[in-house]
């Protein structure tokens, strides 16, 4: 009976196991013929398994994405859910690919926690919602109140420095995830909820009365939300960022889902063609096939497609484009260019 | 060989396993350097003097988010140690009392209590902590509904006021002020520490008081009344107390968002202590109700046939004899409601592992340091939890002669 | 006789009064109640309190309970029928309960887990029911591999070559036992290790390729709910026995250096939080493996539960090994039997069977416990309670989902109790 117990836990082990040899990140990827992406454990409209076990979602598309740009398949992808605790170390470790899991562009995490930022994927501001009864209209009224937050988070910190600055009293009230965060402020438990206005307007979309509440309009801090990879893989960081940069020039260039087979040949935009891949060899370059970004953009369309369908005005997220509006429209969305 | 030698073995074999475990140490030692160089990281405690930049709503001593990572966490343990003791004492009450009224004859009450200890026993912890944590935030009126000359909910006696942020009691304050003493990183009130002082105090001169009463009921056989004198000995000094120092009752009262003054009993807080207190008590109950029932009939009736009156017969005979068999496992639920205070995080109850091992190490970074930290912290407590219960286990363990 | 009295005694009743019925304070429901819930002022107190305490609790929950709806596909629908009155959605677990129970194994295949855990309960029984043939062992000694193919599925070789390991280990031993005892137990533990890391795999494919047979495979990402609970819980119960029955032995020896080791490894791991352990196997595991080793979290977690389920295993098992009587030892000095034998044939079986209630217990513990993985994002039911409301159509629901997964482990922890607390009753009058 012992020895039996060992062997079965050894035989479970091998299976399981996949010792990661000296090989670059790509490799790793490819060997395995799936993607591992580090995932939130669960934020409506940007990362969350469905009734089916099917992960859906905004970070969720980029990384079926980036799996079609390098495998070919856009359900080669493990998601693997990730606490705000744990996101880091599981990256730093090797236990995925790639953290898509709105992680904030800081100075400590580039450099301390030695991460690669390779981009935003979502231009937020950490914001304030209350309930319209307060019948409070600045953030600059909240002296006293209690402020339900998700810990871990820069969100944390932003709201000590907000508080301190303005010479105004608060009482944390702080939650481990979101779902918790929500059910505390719908049950009165806080008079404000605050987080990435992105995070309040999704989580507003699904309270039983919308109206009720309002996000006020101070936004207190820059929030860049983006993939984050490995310091030390150049090439994996490449691959990355360029499939952001990839779809992101897409909705510049007017290639969706839709047309990308007819842009190939038919457009005669030498930067369509170099993004698609039927001139210049980018995608050799970057040690993928030259069809690439053509096949990121035919899984989950074009980053606008992205939005529209994840967490657009359409869905029950209702999110406006606002600063994630490509630059020619106001928007900070700017890609390089494909040269 | 040296194996198959009797006078040698237990030397081989041991010099053999030493080696292995040091060999082992080696090896994870040197693992742990080469991944950290790996990662550019290095090995340094130097974080826990940064400012931590975040807030901790329940505060046993001074912070604000300006001050260091380290004092966090001093907060954190603080936290955590409040929770553990007001935990286990409220546990025990619950415990004790649940398992004296299952072998009540009542039907009815026995009945309630097997289903409240059978329901807690086998549910979580964790989920439990959660239960009450909604159910505080759920059902209880928010502060608003206070507000209003006709309002919907109004406070007890006027002092106390439940709401779905937490719990308003009044605080005890002093006009004057002796200031506090300064022990490195806290301060505690001299104030408070002069109460305490003088309570031990009247604890330990009640006892001599006790004492020489049974010595005078020993030599001449009459025991001196002494309940008035024990009243006095407690009442006198609290009260010089409170009149020098000026002692009042600062009620809370709605003000702004929320109450303000008295002391605020937060949601985690109740959350965490209802939760691990009702489902340690459930634990406890079965342990005390073990411990009655482990004492034969033979004792009580030998007591009565001795001719000691029931209290007397329970005092004297059952509770010594029952405290042996119970001691020892409430030992260790003492310490698991200790490591369960650990759940904090669950419910944004920030003790030591929501402080310094969750935050902290989330804006820092520093796992490694911080899980150190942690581990050793909690390692230190538990040690000293059951190194205290121990000492008081050997005192009325049966004396054998 | 009685015709004597009948000259003497003017009457006598020659036929027997019928027997009254007690008075109606002595008998039936009124006596009852009145001895068992109105004895005494203190008594009535109580079931008044009890009775009020009842009612509390039937009339604050029975209407939002009994007002539930059981049909809706979100939320919202559900506020819709309720149309503001208060009641329970219990649509949720309508709609997700095979997420709570199996994570995201396919739907098409919940049979194979099911099959495991039944077969548990029979590779279980012969262990806990002591009056089974005992030939049964072999099958629990073979459900290892059984319930890891059932429930992971992939090629059928793999458990059958990872067994064949064994045979190589019991061969090597039995072909170097002729040179050397102690080379042949290297031999034992060395030939296995190397057919596992060389042979098997090959073999395994090389068998596939010939004969392809296997079930579906299910990756461990897709395992989720009760079912990594109940892996999780019962892998690292089993991992601990062998490993606790060691410590406990290393507790009582005479060698110092084993001892304090041993002491020192069950009080560090008894004496930390099981989260901080937790986030130990999470956070920095990989820390101390070699540079770029990663292996799954699942893995891990059951290597860090196997570990602390050990230290407590380890102090169930000295109770019962306290328990046995000196005279036991005595009598396996006297038989002449070494020290691994006497611990083989007479002190362990029966300290084993004493610490079986404890052991059972001890998995209570643990099953209960693996709740915290909800803190290390591992899909539990807890956390998929979380990811079901961060679902558009289920965002906002909570008790139900509480409800649901508090029945579940209360049936399972319930009925586990009940059987050690029969275990420990029949153990008892064994003593006696």
């Amino acid at each position: 009976m012992r020895k039996s117990v060992f062997v079965g836990a050894f035989a479970a082990s091998a299976l399981v196991a996949g010792l990661a040899q000296a090989q670059s990140t790509l490799e790793q990827v490819k060997n395995r013929g799936e993607l591992v992406c580090g995932s939130n454990t669960g934020q409506v409209g940007f990362g969350a398994p469905d009734a089916n076990g099917v992960w859906q979602g905004f970070d969720v598309g980029f990384c079926r994405a980036l799996a079609a740009a390098v495998l070919g398949d856009p359900m080669a992808v493990t998601f693997v859910p990730l606490t705000s605790q744990t996101r880091f170390s599981a990256l730093a470790s090797s236990e995925v690919d790639v953290l898509a899991r709105n992680t904030t562009w800081t100075f400590t995490r580039d450099v301390d926690l030695s991460l690669t930022f390779v981009g935003t994927n979502y231009y937020d501001g950490q914001g304030f919602m209350v309930n319209r009864e307060l019948g409070v209209s600045s953030a600059l009224e909240l002296d006293g109140a209690t402020v339900c937050i998700q810990t871990g988070t820069t969100t944390e910190l932003n709201l000590a420095d907000y508080f301190r600055i303005n010479g105004m009293d608060y009482e944390p009230v702080p939650v481990d995830t979101a779902a918790e965060a929500q059910q505390q402020y719908l049950a009165g438990a806080c008079d404000v909820y605050t987080d990435d206005v992105s995070a309040l307007a999704s989580s507003r979309a699904a309270f039983a009365e919308p109206g009720d509440h309002v996000i006020l309009p101070e936004v207190v801090s820059k929030e860049p939300l983006g993939p984050v990879v490995r310091q030390g893989d150049d090439n994996w960081a490449d691959i990355v960022q360029w499939t952001l940069f990839a779809l992101i020039a897409a909705e510049e260039l007017g290639v969706t889902s839709a047309n990308v087979e007819e842009m190939k040949t038919g457009s005669n935009n030498p930067e369509v063609g170099r993004l698609l891949g039927t001139t210049g060899g980018f995608g050799d370059m970057l040690g993928l096939d030259n069809d690439w970004a053509a096949r990121a953009i035919a899984a989950v369309g074009n980053y606008g497609e992205l939005f529209a369908n994840t967490i657009g005005d359409q869905t029950p997220i209702g999110l406006a484009r606002g600063l994630n509006a490509q630059w020619t429209q106001g928007g900070l969305l700017y890609a390089p260019p494909f040269r | 060989m040296l194996l198959y030698d009797q006078r040698y073995r237990s030397i081989t074999i041991q010099i053999f396993a030493l080696f292995l475990l040091m060999l082992g140490a080696a090896w994870l030692i040197d693992n742990v350097i080469s991944n950290m160089r790996l990662l550019g990281r290095s090995f340094s405690f130097n974080f826990l003097w940064q400012s931590a930049g975040y807030d901790i709503n329940q505060r046993p001593i001074a912070y604000d988010s300006t001050m260091s990572h380290g004092r966090a966490a001093l907060v954190g343990f603080l936290n955590t140690v409040i929770l553990a003791i007001l935990g286990c004492i409220f546990a025990t009450v619950l415990g004790v009392l649940a398992g004296v009224l299952r072998l009540s004859s009542n039907w009815i009450v026995s009945r309630l209590i097997t289903v409240y200890v059978e329901i807690f026993r086998n549910i979580p912890t964790l989920i439990w902590i959660l239960i009450f944590g909604a159910v505080m935030a759920e059902s209880m009126p928010a502060p608003s509904a206070f507000r209003g000359d006709d309002p919907a909910s109004s406070m007890i006696f006027d002092a106390i006021a439940i709401t779905n942020r937490g719990v308003y009691i009044p605080s005890i304050l002093f006009t004057t002020d002796l200031g506090a003493l300064q022990l490195g990183p806290v301060a505690p009130s001299l104030n408070w520490l002069l109460i305490f002082a003088i309570l031990i105090g009247s604890v330990f001169a009640n006892r001599a008081l006790i004492a020489h009463a049974t010595r005078t009921q020993n030599a001449t056989g009459i025991r001196p009344k002494t309940w008035w004198k024990s009243i006095l000995i407690f009442l006198v000094p609290l009260a010089v107390v409170k009149l020098s120092l000026g002692v009042y009752l600062d009620y809370p009262e709605l003000r702004g968002f929320n109450f303000a003054g008295g002391t605020h009993l937060r949601n985690s807080f109740l959350a965490m202590w209802l939760g691990l207190s009702f489902y340690t008590g459930a634990f406890i109950a079965e342990i005390v109700r073990g411990g009655i029932l482990a004492i034969t009939k033979g004792q009580t009736e030998a007591a009565f046939a001795l001719g000691l009156q029931p209290g007397k017969t329970m005092r004297l005979v059952i509770l010594p004899q029952a405290l042996r068999v119970i001691i020892p496992p409430l030992i260790s639920q003492y310490l698991n409601l200790t490591k369960n205070t650990s759940l904090g995080l669950a419910v944004g109850y920030m003790d030591l592992r929501s402080t310094l091992g969750g935050i902290t190490i989330n804006q820092t970074g520093r796992e490694l340091e911080g899980m150190f930290l942690l581990m050793l912290t909690y390692l230190a407590i538990s040690l000293t939890i059951s190194a205290l219960m121990n000492v008081y286990n050997s005192r009325i363990k049966l004396k054998e002669r | 006789m009685s015709d004597t009295h009948a000259q003497t005694v003017s009457y006598v009743r020659e036929t027997m009064l019928a027997p009254q019925d007690p008075p109606r304070s002595q008998t039936g429901a009124v006596k009852w109640v009145h001895e068992n819930l109105f004895s005494g002022w203190i008594n009535t107190g109580l079931t008044l309190i009890s009775l009020l305490v009842i009612f509390w609790l039937v009339s604050g929950i029975s209407p939002w309970l009994l007002n539930s709806v059981w049909r809706a596909g979100s939320l919202s629908e559900c506020r819709a029928i309720l149309d503001g009155t208060s009641g329970a959605c219990f649509a949720v677990i309508v709609d997700r309960w095979h997420q709570l129970l199996f994570g995201f194994y396919p739907p098409a295949l919940y049979w194979r887990p099911v099959l495991a855990l039944l077969l548990l309960f029979v590779a279980l029984a012969p262990v806990l029911f002591t009056g089974l043939p005992r030939r049964m062992l072999a099958f629990s000694a073979l459900y290892p591999f059984i319930g890891y193919h059932l429930i992971w599925g992939g090629s059928l070789w793999f458990p059958v070559t990872a067994l064949m390991g064994f045979g190589v280990g019991a061969l090597a031993y039995l072909l170097m036992r002729k040179l050397n005892n102690l080379a042949a137990i290297f031999a034992a533990i060395l030939a296995p290790v190397l057919w596992w890391v060389f042979a098997a795999g090959p073999l395994d494919s090389a068998l596939y390729s010939i004969m392809p047979l296997g079930l579906d495979f299910v990756r461990s990402d897709r395992i989720g709910g009760f079912l990594i609970s109940m892996i999780v819980g019962v892998s690292a119960i089993s991992l601990s026995l062998p490993l606790g029955i060691l410590l406990a032995l290393g507790r009582q020896s005479d060698m110092v250096f084993i001892k304090t080791v041993c002491v020192v490894f069950i009080e560090f791991i008894r004496g930390v939080p099981l989260i901080t352990l937790l986030l130990f196997a999470s956070l920095l595991l990989n820390f101390f493996l070699p540079p770029g080793t990663s292996f799954d979290l699942i893995l891990r977690v059951i290597i860090m539960l196997t570990f602390f389920a050990s230290a407590y295993m380890a102090e169930v098992i000295r109770g019962g090994l306290a328990a046995l009587p000196k005279g036991q030892y005595e009598a396996a000095d006297a038989l002449g039997l070494d020290y691994w034998k006497a611990q083989r044939l007479i002190i362990m079986p029966q300290a084993l069977k004493i610490s079986i209630p404890g052991i059972v217990n001890t998995f209570i513990g643990m099953f209960k416990d693996t709740t915290l993985l909800v803190f290390i994002a591992i899909l539990e039911p807890l956390a998929l309670a979380n990811a079901i409301r961060a679902d558009t159509n289920w965002n906002g629901i909570y008790w139900e989902l509480f409800i649901f997964i508090g029945a579940l482990f209360f049936i399972f922890c319930f009925g586990m109790s009940r059987y050690s607390m029969y275990l420990e009753r029949k153990l008892k009058t064994d003593h006696r």
